[in-house]
C-alpha cells in the first residue's frame, strides 16, 4: 500500500496541519511517511506545497515523482491545477472553491470552474462557506481533510482521533468544531465523488 | 524506542544534543535555520544549559564554536552554504589547528536555489579545507551521522562537515534516537601550540593535515554510509550521493536495481570502492544533488576512461536539484508526467505582508527618487528583497550580506549619485557595519536605509543581534549624529518621512535612515501568545 498526496495552497494557509494530522494518524498506524514542506522565501504569500508520502514499505524519495501522485488535496483552487503535472491518471483532486486573490492577474472565477470542471476525478467544495456554518472559518482546512479521507487508506476512526488529539490543547470546543468540520466535508464528497 | 517524526534538520539537533555538545552556534539561514530553533525548543537543551543564542553572523558563530572545541567541549556550528562564504576563513584555519572537543559544521545548501541567490555545494569547500564530509541521504542518517560526528571529530582531531541539501533538511520523517552522552569536562589540548597558527606552528599541522588524509580515505571505504550493493547487468554501474541515492532507488520500488550501484555518504571519495564498480562496469551514471564534485574528478580534464554519465555530459540536467523523474531518463527508464498546468495558473511569487513596515519605507523612498532616475539604490539580503519586485521596483542589486551599503560606496565613489543603501537591521549588524566604517571613513556621500523591524524576518523572525542597538552603532561607527534620523514607516507619518529622506539624500556625506517598526508577523505571533 502507498498513498502519495501532494498538499497546495497559499504560503499561510495552513496546509501544514493537514499534513501533521494525516502524518499523526499515520503512525499511529505504523506507517512509513516522508513529508516534503516549503520553509523559507515562498512563505510570504507564495504558492507552497508539500509531497507526502505513506507507505507501508520503506519510502525512498522525498519528492514524489510526477504523473504518480494519488490525491492532490488544496485549499486554494488555482493552486489545485498548478500541481497537475504530478497527478496520476487515475488520481484524485480535492479542493476548495475559494481563491485566495492576492496577485492582481487571478484568473476570472468562471474560468477558473472550466478549467476544474474539465477534471474527470474531483471534489470540489465550499468549505470556507461549510466551516463558517458549522462554527469556524478557520476551520475550512479540516473540510478539506474531510472531502480527502475517503480517498486515504487510514480508517476514519484514525483520523477523527488525531485530529482530537492533535487540537487537543486548544480546548474541547476546538476539537469539537474541528470534528464537525472533518465529518461534514467527508459526507459531501462521499455524495459528489 | 518509539519512531520522532523530525525534519532533517531537526533530526540533526537531537543527534547533536544525544551526543553531548555544549553549545550551538548559529546565524538564520534557509534550509538551515530549524536546527538552532529546535535546539531553542528543546526541554533537554534547557537542562543541559546548552548555548543556543544566535550569533551575530556565521563567522562569530564558527569562532565561538572553535573556542568551544579548543575547551574540550563538543560544539555544532549550523549555517547555510552561503554563511559558509563569511565564515570561510575559521572555516579554512580550523582544518589545520584542527579540533579538541567534537567540532560539527552543518551546512546546508539549496540546489534549485529555493531561498538563496547561488547554489554552491560545499562539499567543495570540505574538498579545499581537506575536512571529511558525512552527506546523509534520508532523516535517520542525518541523525546517526550527526551523532557520530562528534566522535570522529575527537578521534582524527578535526572538524567534520554534516552536508545536508534543502530537501532533506525540510522534509518530516520518522527517526530512532540513540543514547544520550553526557557533556565533555574541559579539557585543553596536551598540546599548547594546538591553536597558534604562527607559519613555524602551521607547517607542521599543515603536513599532519596532509598526513590524515589517506586515514580519513581508509575510514570512508570501511563506512557502512558508503554502500556497495552488486547488480547483475554490469552495462552500467550507479554511483549515487546523499540523497541522491534515494531518487535512484524511486526508480526501482518494488523491483530490484538490475545494476551494481555505490552509495557514497562519506568524503574523502572512497577511490577503492569508485575503481571496483568503474572496473566491473561498462559505463557510469553519477548522480549528486549539487555540483558535479565526483563526476569530474572522475572523468578527470581528458575524459578518456570509460564512458561517464552525469550533470556534464547532459545525461542530468548541468544545475538544479535532482528528482526521480530526471533520474528516470538518465537511466533510460519510461517517464511519468500527469497533465500540463492550465495556462490560466498564473505564478504566485512571494510578497511583502499585509502591513509590512517595509512597504511604507519604499513608497516614501520610490517618491523621492522619482528625481533622480533608476539604478541608484543597492540593496541586500531580506524579506526587503522583494522591493525589487513589482509593484515596487525600487532596488537594483541584491548579491550578498552587507554589499548594499559598500556598493552603493564603490558606486558613489564612480560619481554614481545620489547612492543610497537599503539593508535590515539583522543583515546590517551581520556585516553591514564594518561597510558603513569605510563610508564614514572617506566622508563618502551617501544614505543608507537601516529598515529596523525588531527581527530577523525573512527565515520567519528569529532575534536580532541588532534590536535597540542600531542608533547606537551608527554614532559608534562616526556618522555625525544629526544625520541619523529615525522614521516611523506608516501612511500618517507619509509626508514627514519624505521631507527627512530628501533632506538626508541631499546631504553629501555619510547619512543613516531607520525607518523603525516591528515584523507584522512577529507581532501577530507575539499577540497570539497573550
Amino acid at each position: 500500500m502507498k498513498i502519495d498526496i501532494i498538499l497546495a495552497g497559499v504560503g499561510g494557509q495552513g496546509i501544514l496541519s493537514i499534513a501533521s494530522i494525516i502524518g499523526y494518524a499515520a503512525l499511529k498506524k505504523g506507517l512509513t511517511l516522508k513529508q516534503a514542506e516549503t520553509h523559507g522565501m515562498s512563505q510570504r504569500g507564495g504558492d507552497v506545497q508539500s509531497h507526502f508520502r505513506l507507505a507501508d514499505h520503506e519510502i525512498a524519495s522525498d519528492l514524489i515523482p510526477m504523473g504518480q501522485a494519488d490525491l492532490i488535496i488544496s485549499v486554494e483552487p488555482m493552486e489545485s491545477l498548478r500541481y497537475l503535472p504530478w497527478l496520476s491518471p487515475k488520481g484524485w483532486l480535492i479542493t476548495n472553491d475559494q481563491p485566495f486573490i492576492n496577485i492582481p492577474n487571478y484568473p476570472q472565477q468562471e474560468v477558473l470552474s472550466e478549467e476544474l470542471n474539465k477534471l474527470q476525478n474531483k471534489v470540489i467544495i465550499n468549505a470556507d462557506k461549510m466551516a463558517k456554518e458549522l462554527g469556524s472559518a478557520r476551520s475550512a482546512n479540516m473540510v478539506i481533510l474531510g472531502a480527502a479521507s475517503p480517498f486515504i487508506e487510514i480508517e476514519f476512526s484514525a483520523i477523527e482521533n488525531a485530529v482530537s488529539e492533535v487540537f487537543a490543547r486548544k480546548g474541547e470546543d476546538v476539537v469539537n468544531t474541528n470534528l464537525a468540520c472533518l465529518r461534514a466535508g467527508r459526507e459531501f464528497a462521499q455524495k459528489n465523488k | 524506542m518509539s519512531k520522532l517524526l523530525l525534519l532533517g534538520d531537526e533530526a540533526i539537533g537531537q543527534a547533536a544534543l544525544d551526543a553531548g555538545i555544549s553549545g550551538v552556534y548559529a546565524y538564520p539561514g534557509t534550509p538551515s535555520t530549524e536546527v538552532m530553533e529546535y535546539v531553542q525548543h528543546s526541554k533537554q537543551a534547557i537542562e543541559g544549559n546548552v548555548h543556543r543564542k544566535w550569533s551575530t553572523n556565521e563567522k562569530t558563530a564558527m569562532e565561538a564554536a572553535i573556542g568551544m572545541s579548543y575547551a574540550g567541549k563538543r560544539a555544532i556550528v549550523c549555517m547555510k552554504h552561503v554563511g559558509l562564504n563569511v565564515a570561510a576563513d575559521p572555516f579554512m584555519n580550523s582544518a589545520i589547528t584542527g579540533a579538541n572537543g567534537g567540532l560539527v559544521y552543518l551546512i546546508a545548501d539549496d540546489p534549485s536555489m529555493h531561498s538563496s541567490q547561488d547554489e554552491q555545494d560545499s562539499r567543495f569547500f570540505a574538498k579545499f579545507a581537506y575536512i571529511p564530509v558525512f552527506e546523509p541521504s534520508n532523516q535517520q542518517e542525518a541523525y546517526d551521522m550527526t551523532y557520530e560526528a562528534f566522535a570522529f571529530s575527537e578521534r582524527f582531531r578535526i572538524p567534520v562537515m554534516i552536508r545536508v541539501t534543502t530537501r532533506l533538511a525540510h522534509s518530516r520523517s520518522g527517526v530512532v534516537r540513540k543514547n544520550v552522552q553526557p557533556q565533555n569536562e574541559i579539557k585543553l589540548c596536551d598540546n599548547k601550540k594546538q591553536f597558534i597558527l604562527l607559519p613555524g606552528n602551521a607547517r607542521v599541522f599543515y603536513r599532519e593535515l596532509l598526513a590524515k588524509q589517506p586515514i580519513l580515505e581508509k575510514e570512508s571505504i570501511q563506512s557502512p554510509y558508503n554502500t556497495y550493493t552488486p547488480g547483475s547487468d554490469k552495462s552500467l554501474g550507479i554511483i549515487a550521493s546523499g540523497i541522491a541515492y534515494n531518487y535512484v532507488m524511486e526508480n526501482f520500488v518494488g523491483s530490484q536495481c538490475p545494476y551494481p550501484i555505490l552509495k557514497i555518504s562519506q568524503y574523502p571519495i572512497p577511490t577503492q570502492l569508485v575503481e571496483k564498480i568503474t572496473n566491473e562496469c561498462d559505463a557510469v551514471l553519477v548522480a549528486e544533488d549539487g555540483y558535479p564534485l565526483i563526476e569530474e574528478q572522475l572523468r578527470g580534464l581528458l575524459n578518456n576512461g570509460k564512458p561517464i554519465n552525469g550533470r556534464l555530459d547532459g545525461s542530468l540536467p548541468r544545475d538544479g536539484e535532482l528528482n526521480p523523474n530526471k533520474l528516470a531518463v538518465a537511466l533510460g527508464l519510461q517517464d511519468t508526467y500527469g497533465a500540463d498546468v492550465p495556462q490560466i495558473v498564473a505564478p504566485r511569487p512571494p510578497a511583502l505582508c499585509l502591513g509590512c513596515p517595509h512597504i511604507d519605507s519604499y513608497t516614501a523612498l520610490n517618491q523621492v527618487m522619482e528625481q533622480y532616475g533608476p539604478g541608484k539604490v543597492f540593496s541586500d539580503i531580506g524579506c526587503y528583497t522583494l522591493g525589487a519586485l513589482p509593484p515596487y521596483n525600487a532596488i537594483y542589486s541584491t548579491v550578498d550580506m552587507g554589499a548594499s551599503i559598500t556598493m552603493a560606496k564603490g558606486a558613489a565613489d564612480a560619481g554614481l549619485l545620489p547612492a543610497v543603501a537599503v539593508i535590515g537591521d539583522s543583515t546590517f549588524t551581520h556585516s553591514g557595519m564594518t561597510s558603513l566604517l569605510d563610508c564614514v571613513v572617506e566622508n563618502t556621500p551617501i544614505t543608507v536605509f537601516i529598515l529596523d523591524n525588531y527581527t530577523t524576518g525573512m527565515t520567519g523572525g528569529q532575534d536580532s543581534n541588532a534590536l535597540g542597538r542600531i542608533g547606537t552603532i551608527c554614532k559608534g561607527l562616526g556618522v555625525a549624529e544629526e544625520h541619523i534620523r529615525v522614521i516611523t514607516p506608516l501612511k500618517k507619518f507619509h509626508e514627514t518621512n519624505l521631507q527627512i529622506i530628501k533632506e538626508e539624500i541631499e546631504y553629501q556625506g555619510v547619512s543613516v535612515i531607520i525607518p523603525t517598526r516591528e515584523c507584522v508577523q512577529t507581532l501577530k505571533k507575539k499577540l497570539t501568545k497573550k
